[in-house]
């Protein structure tokens, strides 16, 4: 009887199954008999480069943010927008242009309305 | 328990006997995995010592770990400063046993020319156990592979049970020590006398 062509693939997953079993196993059973365990308050805290933590992980950040995101928008990427469209505009076509224009126009009245509500304004 | 004459009568035959101890040591001293952290000039040697002209990786110990909790081996290289003394403390209680500390220099030895100076630790001895010092200013690489190999050579002579038995592996050993505060003036306390065992000075 010849084994089924499957046969080795299932061998194949047996072995790699045990295979990285094998020394964690080893490592438990060692550990479970020679090394005593020594858990303690500070070896089990958070890892922090040695400073010890500070309050919790699951922090909020306040959705007023989203004014810098807004801002970030208008003047880093309109940037890269507006380099292309200078480069090719005495080659561009009449429909290009006015889409480029609607482009500009949403992300002035973006800065605008930031403008208005005193964004802008650096506070000290 | 087999003894020497016998495994090595055997050896000559081509037969090859371990123990477990031996074997364990064997697998420990050949792979001290340290703690990736410098703390001023000593660390620029250590580094050297990591890379290629000077080669850590030939003794197992290149694989420089950023966590405490894969690290067997703290290199202290260089000045401790008061405010970092807490930090190396913490660092190594994270650090699972057995662990094994290198004072590099004499910053970490003693304070070395900092020592009359308000603000450095007069050193990493008063509040962690070191297995080995290097003296030096900073020490050369080959010092820092020096004190490895001393290091290898404490860890090959460790026994695993009997009354010599490595103190890692006795229950009533502490993994972790105190972390000192800071006070008004100094540390609190300013050495920890569990671990902290200077030589008495003789006076003439």
């Amino acid at each position: 009887m010849t084994p089924s062509p499957y046969f080795f693939l299932v061998v194949f997953c047996g072995v790699a199954f045990v295979f990285p079993l094998m020394p964690l196993i080893l490592a438990w059973l060692w550990r479970r008999f020679f090394q005593p365990p020594k858990p303690g308050p500070a070896k089990n805290a958070t890892y922090e480069c040695g400073v010890e933590s500070l309050g919790e992980a699951q922090i909020q950040f306040q959705s007023q943010f989203y004014l810098y995101a807004i801002i970030f928008l208008i003047f880093d990427v309109e940037s890269i927008f507006l380099i292309p469209f200078a480069v090719a505009f005495t080659g561009l076509p009449f429909g290009a242009f006015v889409a480029i224009l609607i482009f500009l126009f949403l992300l002035l009245e973006g800065l605008v309305w930031a403008w208005g509500k005193g964004c802008l304004n650096w506070t000290k | 328990m087999i003894d020497e004459s016998l495994k090595g009568e055997l050896q000559k035959q081509g037969i090859w006997v371990t123990s477990m101890q031996e074997l364990y040591n064997w697998g420990r001293k050949n792979s001290i995995w340290p703690l990736q952290f410098g703390l001023a000039c000593c660390a620029i040697e250590m580094i050297a010592t990591a890379a290629s002209r000077y080669d850590l990786a030939r003794f197992g110990g290149e694989v420089f770990r950023p966590s405490p909790r894969q690290a067997d081996l703290m290199i202290v290289a260089g000045t401790v400063t008061k405010k970092m003394a807490p930090q190396i403390v913490r660092l190594y209680n994270q650090m699972p046993d057995p662990k094994y500390v290198i004072s590099m220099g004499a910053c970490a030895i003693s304070g070395g020319p900092f020592k009359q100076g308000y603000n450095v630790l007069k050193g990493i001895d008063r509040y962690i156990p070191v297995d080995v010092y290097i003296p030096g200013c900073p020490p050369r690489p080959e010092a820092l592979l020096h004190a490895f190999m001393e290091l290898q050579r404490k860890i090959d002579g460790q026994k695993l049970s009997g009354a010599s038995q490595a103190e890692f592996l006795k229950e009533n050993t502490p993994s972790e020590y105190p972390v000192p505060a800071f006070g008004a003036h100094d540390l609190e306390p300013p050495a920890n006398l569990d671990v902290f065992h200077p030589p008495a000075i003789e006076r003439a």
